[in-house]
């Protein structure tokens, strides 16, 4: 039971994808302007990993090695189009500001790293969780700093006034640093240090 | 090694093809019509927004019947298309701009010299939406759409009741690059072309989208709008768009109409 509570916690806190590993920074920074784009974009990221981990898994005896990196982008491509007809159904306001990043999903260097370096050794089940596990690590930070950037960029969170400005009678002077893309930089820099801080065991040797 | 063989390599990748497209295929032909749907309530709440009447506690199909009046133009003469010539294609309801266009029967070739928007076949035909408020006609809402960088742009424009102020600015539909172009959607941007003189008394077209900002000290002022910083060629697009529509190619006789009505009433 142990085991699959590490396969599935694991990648919050002691084996992030963006923390430790630092992958899957691109749609980090150009999605977290606003929670609700951010929330869209962590489910979606966490199903697609999970799914495509499960379908990579349920194959793996039977791949040729030769293809395996095309076999595997095939189902990894296959499931982001999905996800972004679901999203363009469901979401149709979400998925004009998502726009290109959800087609990006694809690039995202976390489904592909974990298809290679899990599924492709693992039972189906087992995997399944690990995508689930690594898009929960990917969700936490992708929160954390869209929580971070739409509070302290527009005053908001989840588009309800929480900050009144000032430009709208209020008091809190917007910080449009928050809205560019750097400032997610310097947001995951900083949660990387701070997880670092509690967790030595992740600092790399210089 | 049984699965490094030729035979079984195109076996597993026809395989994985074939399942992939299934699954596709499935999620684009189930998911259509919901999609389309959206599409269509997102153009009439950006009437809507163009007309600012967008109101979020309300249902848009509400509003829309409560305010909106929709009609069909024939662009050259200015005059409204009668109702028992409205057909499948030609309804105020379900006007789709890119069909028309394509269409050669309600659309012609635009000569290059004419042709500043970028948009090479102009509808014969063009949707056109009045907004009523206590039975009396306050803005007229007119689509219009012209090339910006990377995309064509598509959106609305509303008129004050005088057929010469901009009242509104919204697009919805383009592919200009999010944070430069697509400022195109930037509220604060779109706020600033309330009020600003679009055509003057003899029904010349006044508006340009500079480059740069507008001197507010400037006798130009009030038909200037700010360009897009780190977007001059969707800058230029704007511009040309909303010069071609309101223009003799564009809604030029329409306005004309509409105002000599008004002038005579």
């Amino acid at each position: 039971m142990s085991k699959y509570r590490e396969i599935l916690f694991g990648p919050i806190f002691d084996n992030n994808p963006i923390g430790l590993q630092v992958l899957g920074i691109c749609s980090a920074l150009a999605v977290t302007t606003k929670m609700e784009t951010t929330v869209v974009m962590a489910l979606a990221v966490t199903l697609v990993t999970a799914f495509s981990n499960l379908f990579v898994s349920l194959i793996r005896n039977s791949v040729p090695s030769s293809i395996r990196i095309l076999v595997e982008m095939t189902i990894i491509a296959s499931l982001v189009i999905i996800a972004d007809q679901i999203i363009k159904a469901y979401a149709y306001e979400t998925s004009k500001s998502l726009s290109i990043f959800v087609g990006l999903i694809i690039t995202n260097c976390i489904i592909m790293g974990r298809a290679e370096a899990f599924a492709l050794k693992n039972p189906p089940g087992v995997s399944f969780l690990d995508g689930i596990g690594n898009g929960l690590g990917y969700s936490f930070v992708l929160l954390v700093v869209g929580f971070t950037r739409e509070l302290l960029g527009s005053g908001k969170l989840f588009g309800n006034v929480v900050l009144p400005l000032t430009t709208e009678g209020g008091w809190y002077t917007a910080n449009g640093l928050f809205l560019l893309s750097p400032s997610a930089f310097f947001l995951i820099g900083l949660l990387i240090w701070v997880i670092r801080t509690f967790k030595p065991e992740q600092v790399e040797e210089a | 090694m049984q699965n490094e063989t030729i035979g079984k390599t195109f076996a597993v990748a026809l395989g994985v093809c074939l399942v992939s497209s299934i699954f596709v295929s499935y999620a684009a032909v189930s998911l259509r019509d919901k999609q389309i749907e959206n599409k269509k309530l997102d153009k009439v709440k950006n009437i809507l927004i163009a007309g600012n009447l967008y109101d979020q506690s309300k249902s848009i199909q509400d509003i829309y019947n409560q305010y909106i009046k929709a009609g069909i133009i024939d662009l050259k003469t200015g005059d409204p298309l009668p109702q028992d010539q409205y057909n499948d294609d030609l309804n105020p309801d379900d006007f789709d701009i890119q069909a028309i266009a394509d269409n050669p029967d309600y659309s012609e070739p635009l000569p290059a010299e004419k042709d500043i928007a970028g948009i090479r076949r102009l509808p014969r035909y063009m949707a056109v939406y009045r907004v009523i408020e206590d039975g009396e006609l306050t803005k007229i809402i007119v689509p219009v759409f012209g090339k910006g960088l990377w995309s064509t742009l598509y959106g609305f424009l509303a008129i004050d009741k005088d057929f010469k102020t901009a009242s509104g600015l919204t697009f919805y539909q383009h592919g200009e690059t999010p944070g430069l172009g697509g400022e195109v959607d930037n509220p604060r941007w779109k706020a600033s072309w309330k009020g600003k003189q679009l055509l003057d008394d003899q029904g010349n077209v006044l508006i340009e989208v500079i480059k740069g900002k507008v001197v507010p000290s400037s006798p130009k002022a009030d038909h200037q709008v700010d360009g897009l910083s780190g977007a001059t060629l969707t800058t230029r697009g704007v511009n040309s768009l909303i010069r071609f529509w309101l223009g003799e190619n564009g809604y030029g006789p329409f306005l004309k109409k509409l105002k000599e009505g008004s002038n005579n009433e």
